[in-house]
């Protein structure tokens, strides 16, 4: 279904771009506390790094480094950090979110526990929104027919 | 006549909400309600109650924390609605 057009200026440039688009998003996510950045655009990043994959190579290529299953199981696995977050501290004694209480685990005191309550929150979003913008990309460019989609051709 | 009667509910839906505007305090101005109470306060505490230099983030992830969880579930049902959608067997 998908033709395989091979451009070596495209895939070669895409080579080099790919790995810093990824990095870049990483320091989106990191470096939001300070900076302007977070989870959502650092996920947006990351998508696009592997839709610009898909687009310079073919779409297989893409889905055999990122398996249909992982992304499934990325998707969860983000709302369930955030998530998982709140009840945590639910679980530790106090309000949900209220980050303050994860000093108890964590090697801080409870201003420093917030920051790192935010950037666990933060990882969440960033795994969510990446794998949702692949998996909506995926779905939209082949009506829902790439490979491992359905059951039945997994 | 569906189309007139539709375009009708349409100009009648966007008088109402240009009516609402009318309300509104003026764009920028320093004594509307949420820059009396809301931004000094964290704009004065942020840093200190948690720690982040970025306004933004502190407001989106503390502050507002419960509100940014379920935008990811939103993100989240927008992913696996357009799952359940297109992905579907051909023979049904």
């Amino acid at each position: 279904m998908v033709k395989d057009i091979e451009d070596i200026v495209i895939s070669t440039l895409s080579r080099f771009l790919i790995p810093f688009m990824q990095v870049f998003s990483l320091y989106v996510f990191a470096h939001g506390h300070s900076s302007p950045g977070g989870g959502f655009q650092g996920g947006c990043i990351m998508a696009a790094a592997f839709i610009l994959m898909v687009i310079a190579y073919d779409l297989n290529e893409a889905k055999r480094r990122f398996r249909e299953k992982a992304l499934l199981i990325f998707c969860c696995l983000g709302v369930f950090i955030y998530v998982g977050t709140g009840f945590l501290c639910l679980l530790l004694g106090s309000n949900f979110l209220d980050y303050s209480i994860l000093s108890k685990i964590l090697p801080a005191d409870p201003i420093k526990a917030r920051y790192y309550g935010m950037a666990m929150i933060e990882l969440g979003v960033q795994i969510t929104v990446m794998a949702i913008m692949l998996s909506i990309f995926l779905d939209l460019v082949t009506k829902g027919e790439h490979e491992g989609a359905l059951e039945e051709d997994v | 006549m569906k189309k007139v009667l539709a375009f009708i509910a349409l100009i009648i839906t966007g008088a109402l909400l240009v009516y609402g505007v009318k309300d509104f305090p003026k764009w920028a101005d320093p004594n509307q309600p949420a820059s009396l109470h809301v931004s000094p306060r964290y704009i004065e505490h942020a840093l200190d109650e948690t720690a982040v230099p970025n306004l933004v983030t502190a407001v989106l992830a503390d502050y507002r924390g419960f509100d940014t969880m379920f935008e990811t579930a939103v993100i989240f049902t927008a992913g696996m609605v357009v799952m359940m959608i297109l992905r579907r067997p051909k023979k049904w």
